[in-house]
């Protein structure tokens, strides 16, 4: 079972909303001054992959694309158990939406490991939040995908297929598909492990290949800010004020009569 | 100051941080207030390799010598020294075999001690002995290949938890301290059992408890060195296991001045936070350099150590120990100080951490006791 995981470097500083982040000027984040950490739904994404290949067998090959920084987190994820990593890093990327992001992963796949059976992505980045750039690597490779997916059931290697449970607003889906497929997994569909001494020392001496754009065969045209139709108009950091207000009980006032001033409050602020 | 750390070493550290700030963190209350034993906790060591870093390689271990140990130790006890404590317990339970233990001792505790599944015990303590060795009343009588001993150990941490006990018994009373020796006992041996359990103000996670010997038959294979070599071993042990409890006492202070500083960031009075006056100011600064002087004389006495370059550190071990378990007492006295009321409520982890300290300052030999063996070597070593 040949599994591909995509992860993602993020900066943290976005968690705190600090202004130093942001650049609003150039509408982008700015990753130079921020603390770079690996995308919190990417954890699960890794323990999942490892998980899956201890039970079947296999190799997990984690990609990221990202500037040299981001071989951190490919090396996390050796620390975990992932065994091969890829870092898709090129000048030619800078400024690329989720749509080219999207386009230079699945070249990156097509390239290193043209005989996956599953890719697993996060639901979502922290700083994008888009949510879109695992369905969209399926839909390049022509792949069924399935997201959100809060359990895989079982995994049958002779049939080629697989069967999950899906996480929906209003409940849960059964999904069965057919293998080749790409998974995004929500948070908690696992709990991380811990990494041992050893393997954090394994980790430390692997080696991160890294690849270019033309290593990956990415046409010119479909990735950076030229292969971008998304065009941030704004950026901006929003405070949000809180205005506290405490109230007890008194033994004349009654429960009702407090609703009746938290209804008003609420209506004078037009939230109801 | 980066003491010139292998990367290694770097490795380590990064590693029981990871436990302690991911793990332990979140359950040091309740281990606190439930003073239940962590073998949760234990478990999370175990997988990390941690359970093995001063045993030899040959045995499982990861032969990280004392430096390796010390740098894991107050990695861990910056966040909660109780949790962390029967993992160096149970270095301690195991130096007497790493020492002085036979090639097949040692390829029998060894592994399962190294990779987490046994914690180790060292009982030397009695009602009537501790600081003073020769008035331990526990004997041992020899009978054919075997030893019967019979007598009490108070205070033992790991009790009742652990597998492997190193304990010490008179085996000729006559000659005093040369009639002291030591044997590995395990738990489960016919007449050998736990008497009650301590409640203590602090490290109320580890487990604290009193060994009793009923005619309890050891085989001969079980005795560490030869017999009247007790003396030799425990001296030997406490040399080695004492820069742990300075590791410990060391942790907590780091732990506890690291809270200190980012509550006086964050703690508002007269319209500015109190990290803006410098009455908090100079408590901070003297807090911070006494644990980086701790600090220094700690690792380089571990580095000493595991050099093996010199043969008796009796008197360095002492002076770390006692070093860093005072400044632990006082930086922490401080802290619950500069909290103020929340450094005295327990919701805070701060008064936790005050009274975790005063343990580093008591056992494996009181802060008077460390004093005597450093004045002792002093006055021998000149001429």
């Amino acid at each position: 079972m040949n599994i591909v995981i995509c992860i993602k470097q993020v900066s943290k500083l976005i968690i705190e909303s600090t202004i130093n982040t942001i650049d609003s000027r150039m509408c982008r984040v700015n990753r130079e001054t921020a603390k770079l950490i690996l995308n919190p739904f990417d954890k699960y994404v890794i323990e999942e992959s490892v998980r899956i290949k201890e039970k079947m067998g296999g190799k997990v090959t984690a990609i990221t694309m990202g500037p040299y920084k981001s071989e951190s987190i490919l090396r996390k994820a050796i620390s975990k158990g992932v065994d091969e990593a890829f870092l898709i890093s090129d000048i030619a990327f800078k400024g690329s939406d989720a749509l080219a992001t999207s386009y230079v992963l699945s070249c990156a796949i097509k390239h290193i490991r043209r005989d996956y059976d599953i890719i697993i992505c996060g639901t979502q980045s922290l700083d994008g939040d888009t949510g879109q750039v695992g369905p969209s690597i399926a839909e390049m490779l022509d792949i069924p995908h399935i997201s959100y997916v809060s359990k895989i059931e079982s995994i049958d290697i002779d049939k080629k297929t697989i069967k999950v449970i899906r996480k929906m607003e209003d409940g849960y889906d059964i999904i069965r598909s057919s293998i080749p497929v790409l998974l995004t997994v929500v948070k908690g569909i696992n709990t991380p492990r811990m990494t041992s001494f050893k393997s954090n020392m394994i980790s430390k001496k692997a080696k991160v290949k890294i690849l270019n754009a033309f290593d990956i065969n990415a046409d010119i045209k479909k990735i950076g800010l030229r292969g971008s139709p998304t065009k941030v108009a704004k950026l901006l950091t929003i405070s949000y004020s809180y205005d506290i207000i405490s109230k007890k009980s008194t033994e004349e006032e009654t429960c009702d009569q407090i609703i009746d001033i938290l209804i008003r409050r609420l209506f004078n602020m037009k939230i109801i | 100051m980066d003491y010139m750390l292998s990367d290694e070493e770097k490795t380590l550290i990064a590693t029981a941080k990871n436990i302690a700030i991911e793990k332990m963190k979140l359950e040091r209350k309740y281990y606190d207030e439930n003073e239940e034993f962590p073998w949760k906790i234990i478990k999370e060591f175990a997988k990390s390799n941690l359970c093995g870093v001063y045993v030899p390689k040959k045995y499982g271990g990861l032969s990280k010598g004392i430096m390796g140990l010390v740098l894991v130790l107050e990695e861990l006890c910056k966040v909660d020294s109780g949790a962390a404590l029967p993992l160096a317990a149970t270095i301690l339970g195991t130096l007497p075999i790493i020492l002085a233990g036979t090639e097949k001792q040692k390829t029998k505790y060894l592994f399962d001690i190294a990779s987490g599944n046994n914690l180790a015990a060292f009982g030397l303590t009695e009602v009537n002995a501790g600081s003073d060795i020769t008035g331990i009343a526990t004997t041992a009588v020899k009978s054919g290949d075997y030893y019967i001993i019979n007598g009490r150990k108070r205070f033992i941490t790991n009790g009742g938890e652990a597998q492997v006990y190193t304990i010490f018994a008179k085996t000729n009373p006559k000659k005093g301290a040369r009639g002291i020796s030591c044997f590995i006992l395990e738990k489960g041996m016919i007449g050998f059992s736990f008497g009650k359990k301590e409640v203590k103000m602090g490290i109320r996670a580890s487990s604290t408890r009193e060994l009793i010997f009923s005619n309890c038959k050891v085989h001969k294979d079980n005795l560490i060195g030869k017999e009247g070599q007790g003396l030799i071993i425990a001296q030997a042990t406490l040399d080695n296991s004492r820069p742990g409890v300075a590791a410990q006492a060391l942790g907590i202070a780091t732990g506890a001045l690291e809270e200190t500083v980012k509550y006086a960031k964050k703690r508002i009075q007269f319209g500015q936070t109190i990290a803006s006056f410098s009455a908090i100011q100079h408590m901070l600064a003297d807090m911070a350099t006494e644990i980086e002087a701790a600090r220094a004389l700690l690792y380089s006495l571990a580095r000493t150590i595991d050099s093996g370059k010199q043969k008796r550190v009796s008197k360095e071990s002492a002076m770390a120990k006692l070093f860093c378990s005072e400044v632990a007492m006082k930086v922490t006295v401080n802290a619950v100080q500069i909290f103020g009321g929340y450094g005295y409520s327990r919701e805070c982890p701060i008064e936790k951490m005050m009274r975790d300290a005063k343990i580093t300052t008591i056992y494996e030999g009181t802060s008077q006791i460390q004093r005597n063996e450093i004045a002792l070597n002093l006055i021998k070593q000149s001429f």
